[in-house]
């Protein structure tokens, strides 16, 4: 089963979300800069002459295809590392994805998601 | 004996021209950081294009209705139309020291950014055609009479002695209240007040600030027309008077706050537009104190102005119209014979009149400058109409009005 993870994330927590992935062989993913708002509403900032409220605040979202064996030890890393206990931090989706088709050799489904070094060739390796 | 051209005057007044003309471009940045991306361009040009239309409008016979013989002190006389005359020779009544010619392109500078001031007014929802027919007439019918009774010979505020060094009437209350005025005709943009209205580029509004700063050296010192005291005071209380209302300005955003780079920006701009009519006569140290008061009195202007729900867009009766009236006033308590002797005593130095002198011609300046403007929009808002269409409006000026995009 393949999956795929909508992480909001603030800003500023990118290059540490895209590290830890990373880290734990996550390789391939696509970043996007959004705008928008969940319950905290926005925040004020400061004009010529006082404060006014901004509601559409500047966030990243970070989609990942990846297979449903992987989907925990991804959203594990992106917790730990997006993770700064104030409102804003964000929200994770996670949907089922039908098909993956990898446009240089026609290779579909799980195939298609493989990279020498990813998270399923270290497993392999460790497993010996 | 005839008049003499003096050199040092003369390059130095050269100089203060090409200054003051920087001053428009500076003022389109400084407007043009302020509004959203969509009307950049829109908010840029409604400056840019007075370098043009009163660059025509000047030669042409704006400098004539302004500086030309007087008629009955109300306006100039035709015997400059064209800049016939205008030329190599001083005119005695205005600058004994530097060509005609030089003095009436230093005043075409004025004429260019007062206009583009009141641009600020009306950004972003602005109908073109009917910006520039509005801005054709208002230099015609505001700029150049009121010219004429505060700086040209036998102008009858010049008569009553009034002290505006640099343009606090002429430019700056006239601007202010003509932007109230034209505010209040051509209404809100569609969602002022429940959508914000995000600045989308700061930077460019602080790179305008700086422009207007330096411009502004050119504007107060070189209205001393001449390379000489006068001049250098006025550099020093145009200075001292922005750097104490920047400074001002930040505390009272930090209490609020934080102290916003937006805010301390606009202190500056504030401060510099008090003390422009009072830069010639006053002690620099008395500049510090029209920009310590001229800070707090347009920051809570722009508060008034807001919580009135009215959108004069970027404050420019609150920025110059506010400060540049406390201006007037301290030119009328804070002048002194000792920094110039072509001015007058002020209050503080044994001449309690020149307050009533002072006020006289800030009334008459509120209210000819904001009748006429008000005439000038409604008529033209019942003719032509002043405002683009709403769907114009929602997908921005610089597609709509130019055809162009800021950004791509």
């Amino acid at each position: 089963m393949l999956k795929k993870i909508e992480a909001i994330i603030r800003e500023d927590k990118v290059n540490d979300v895209v590290d830890a992935l990373k880290a734990i062989g996550i390789m391939g993913l696509n970043v996007f800069e959004v705008r928008g708002h969940g319950r905290q509403g926005g925040i004020q900032l400061v004009g010529r002459a006082g404060t006014y409220q901004v509601n559409m605040l500047p966030k990243i979202q970070i989609n990942i295809v990846l297979s449903d064996r992987n989907l925990e030890a991804a959203i594990e890393a992106i917790l730990k590392s997006a993770h700064t206990g104030e409102p804003g931090d964000g929200l994770i989706f996670v949907t089922p994805v039908e098909e993956v088709i990898r446009i240089r050799t026609r290779e579909r489904g799980q195939d298609a998601m493989m990279y020498p070094g990813d998270i399923d060739d270290r497993k392999k390796k460790a497993a010996g | 004996m005839a008049p003499q051209i003096n050199a040092g005057d003369t390059a130095w007044i050269l100089v203060s021209c090409a200054l003051v003309l920087l001053m428009t471009p500076g003022l389109a940045f400084f407007y043009g950081g302020m509004v959203r991306r969509k009307n950049v361009l829109s908010t840029l040009t409604l400056s840019y294009i007075f370098m043009a239309l009163i660059g025509v409008q000047w030669v042409a016979y704006g400098y004539s209705l302004s500086f030309g013989s007087s008629i009955g002190g109300l306006i100039g006389g035709l015997n400059f139309i064209g800049f016939q005359g205008v030329d190599a020779a001083p005119n005695p009544d205005y600058a004994k020291t530097i060509p005609q010619g030089l003095f009436a392109a230093f005043q075409m500078m004025f004429a260019v950014i007062t206009p583009a001031l009141i641009t600020g007014a009306f950004v972003e929802r602005v109908r073109f055609k009917s910006f520039l027919l509005f801005s054709l007439l208002w230099a015609t019918l505001v700029y150049d009479p009121l010219c004429h009774w505060v700086w040209g010979q036998g102008g009858w505020l010049k008569n009553l002695g009034v002290l505006d060094f640099a343009g606090g009437t002429v430019v700056h209350i006239a601007a202010g209240f003509s932007a109230l005025a034209f505010a209040l005709v051509i209404g809100p943009r569609r969602g002022f007040g429940k959508s914000p209205m995000e600045p989308n580029n700061i930077p460019l509004t602080v790179l305008g600030t700086g422009l207007l700063w330096v411009g502004w050296f050119g504007f107060n010192a070189g209205s001393a027309l001449a390379a000489n005291g006068v001049a250098v005071n006025a550099l020093l209380t145009t200075n001292t008077s922005a750097a104490t209302a920047g400074l001002v300005w930040m505390v009272l955003s930090w209490l609020d706050g934080r102290p916003s780079t937006l805010g301390i920006a606009t202190g500056m701009v504030v401060g510099l537009a008090a003390v422009t009519p009072a830069s010639g006569f006053i002690t620099p140290m008395a500049s510090m104190v029209v920009g310590a008061v001229a800070a707090p009195l347009s920051y809570y202007a722009i508060r008034f102005r807001d919580r009135r729900k009215l959108d004069e867009s970027l404050d420019v009766w609150a920025c110059h119209g506010i400060s540049s009236t406390w201006g007037m006033i301290a030119a009328g308590l804070f002048a002194t014979v000792a920094v110039n002797s072509d001015g007058a005593n002020g209050l503080f130095f044994g001449n309690p009149g020149q307050i009533g002198i002072q006020l006289l011609a800030v009334a008459v300046t509120m209210v000819f400058s904001f009748s006429v403007t008000f005439v000038l929009a409604k008529a033209l808002n019942a003719s032509i109409g002043l405002r683009v269409k709403p769907m114009e409006e929602e997908v921005g000026l610089d597609i709509s009005s130019h055809g162009e995009r800021s950004y791509s």
